[in-house]
């Protein structure tokens, strides 16, 4: 579904990522882990369009988006989620869900309803100014507006950051579920034991690199992968 | 849905009505004696504040973006409107149509100049797209000093005086419906997402530049036909007329009146351009004023004196209609919303 070929992307003169290549097949969910300044998010920006790579190739079911505008790749049905959630904060949650629908906006009520019945909290609030939301529903909403582009694949970008253990859980069944519905999930996280826990296959970054694949489970056995990012 | 929508354009339409007859019964019956025409003229130039005000508020309210050059599209207006009018004098039309005419000229001619700077400008964001607007403002104000067509740096004189209150009134009246209905619609609400998360909205699929540069332009179209009233009423300028000064008088308007409500650009808008008229023995010291205003508001009020509250008359109507029947439940409370946070 998804296939990045070499791709390098550079901040200025810093070279941010270096020739990493990566697939994601129909109905995976795929984590990308690594430490602080991996790289992980720049490689989720590059793909939805929001930077621009120097070299490579990303192939979404086999159309290339490196030069094509971030609006334009969202009609491709690909959906990103944001690092920190990125609300908008001034306008309801009714308001930021359309929003998310703005490519698309036939069936919008009825994929309201459907958001609104899978996230019932937001339901609540859906007159409710977005800034006025916790954490995790301001997580939980960022979700919810990615859906409302009836996407076939989300990148998420870090979901799981500054929100309760028991919060994350919940998040992280919301993935489960959402991949269960038949969307592909690329899922770039930090809390990598919770990550492995739900994703079929994953990738390691380093430095701009990726240096460990496999399957997940694998993964989480790998002694490599326990003692950098599971404190074991 | 639909006819309550409708419902409340006709008693918006009457409420719009009701101000307008206020002040006809107001000049008509001569309660100011002969001082009537003079506050007409200060009405006026409300009425062509209101609407530059409330353009620049589009900008700067609704799309988050400092605009330090508002002068400018309101000179590209007020020239081309005089322009068109002078031409168009003595070809046997009504006065009103050629003053519509000229109006709309000049709304063209500066929805065009912002066309061209918003594709280069809009690039930019914050202080650099602030900066970017004070130096097209000075470019077309140094220009209209060297065209032969402006009268070059002399002023430019004997302009039709077809400024009348009472059509401005009603132009005044339709232009910030016109806005309110696109702040209200599908685009406003697109460039306010803009405005709160850059990043997350072109995620979301939305043409960042397309949406900002449609907003400025719109913004640009208003301020030139306010621009037109000006030159209409004043019958001659000189560039110099729409210096920084002027840009930096619009803007603090919109400041003290409420970024992002309408109904502070209005109530600004007219309280501050009569302040003057107000002050008169001390006219000179009114920019002193002004700050003096804008300090105290920004202490004690920091996001003007509405913030992003909007007057509505449909709303109150609904209030006490409900009061009657039941206390009103304890939703959201549009003025207890969060505080505008800096957008740099």
């Amino acid at each position: 579904m998804l296939k990045v070929n070499n791709l390098a992307v550079s901040y200025g003169a810093i070279k941010a990522i270096h020739g990493v290549s990566l697939e994601v097949h129909d109905g995976e969910v795929v984590s990308l882990i690594g430490a602080n300044g991996a790289g992980k998010t720049t490689i989720l920006r590059t793909i939805s369009g929001l930077k621009r790579a120097d070299d490579g190739e990303i192939l979404f079911n086999g159309t290339d988006l490196r030069k094509m505008e971030p609006s334009k790749i969202i009609t491709l049905k690909l959906a990103h989620v944001p690092e920190g959630r990125h609300i908008f904060p001034q306008m309801t949650v009714e308001e930021n869900l359309e929003m998310g629908a703005f490519t698309d906006k036939k069936d919008m009520e009825a994929n309201m309803e459907e958001v609104f019945e899978r996230f019932s909290r937001l339901k609540e609030r859906r007159r409710q100014l977005a800034g006025t939301l916790s954490g995790g529903e301001q997580q939980m909403l960022a979700v919810g507006r990615a859906l409302m582009a009836k996407p076939s694949m989300i990148l998420m970008d870090e979901p799981s950051m500054g929100l309760s253990p028991l919060l994350v859980k919940e998040i992280f069944s919301i993935i489960k579920e959402v991949n269960r519905k038949g969307i592909t999930v690329l899922l770039v996280e930090q809390n990598a034991k919770m990550a492995l826990s739900i994703s079929s296959r994953a990738y390691v970054m380093e430095t701009g690199k990726i240096t460990i694949s496999g399957n997940a489970g694998e993964l989480l056995r790998d002694d490599r992968v326990r003692k950098a990012y599971l404190g074991q | 849905m639909e006819r309550r929508v409708k419902i409340s354009y006709v008693i918006n339409l009457l409420g719009v009505l009701a101000v307008f007859l206020l002040f006809v019964l107001l000049f008509e019956s001569r309660i100011f004696g002969a001082a009537t025409q003079y506050i007409k003229g200060i009405c006026t130039t409300a009425c062509y504040t209101i609407i530059m005000v409330a353009s620049l508020n589009l900008v700067v309210g609704c799309m988050g973006e400092f605009s330090l050059g508002h002068a400018g599209f309101v000179s590209v207006g007020a020239y081309a409107s005089a322009i068109v009018s002078g031409a168009l004098t003595g070809k046997g039309l009504p006065d009103l149509a050629l003053f519509l005419i000229a109006l709309l000229a000049g709304g063209i001619a500066a929805g065009i100049t912002g066309v061209l700077v918003g594709i280069p400008a809009l690039r930019l964001r914050g202080d650099y797209l602030a900066i970017v607007t004070v130096a097209f403002a000075e470019i077309i104000r140094v220009c209209f000093c060297n065209f032969s067509i402006t009268g070059g740096g002399k002023t430019m004189s004997g302009i039709l005086k077809l400024s009348d209150f009472y059509w401005c009134y009603w132009i005044m009246a339709a232009c910030v419906a016109v806005m309110y209905l696109y702040i209200r619609s599908r685009f406003g609400r697109t460039v306010k997402a803009i405005r709160e998360d850059y990043i997350a909205a072109s995620a979301a699929g939305i043409n960042v530049t397309y949406y900002k540069v449609l907003t400025f332009t719109v913004a640009a179209f208003f301020a030139g036909v306010g621009g037109g009233i000006y030159a209409h009423y004043m019958t001659a300028m000189i560039p110099t007329n729409f210096n920084f000064m002027y840009s930096a008088e619009l803007l603090s308007e919109v400041i003290i009146g409420g970024i992002g409500s309408l109904t502070g650009s209005i109530i600004g808008a007219a309280f501050l351009s009569s302040l003057p008229e107000m002050m008169r023995q001390f006219s000179q010291y009114r920019m002193l004023a002004y700050s003096v205003v804008l300090i105290i508001v920004m202490i004690f009020k920091p996001g003007g004196i509405f913030g992003n509250w909007e007057f509505s008359l449909v709303r109150i109507l609904h209030r006490a209609e409900k009061k009657g029947h039941e206390k009103a439940e304890g939703g959201v409370q549009p003025w207890k919303q969060l505080e505008r946070k800096s957008r740099y």
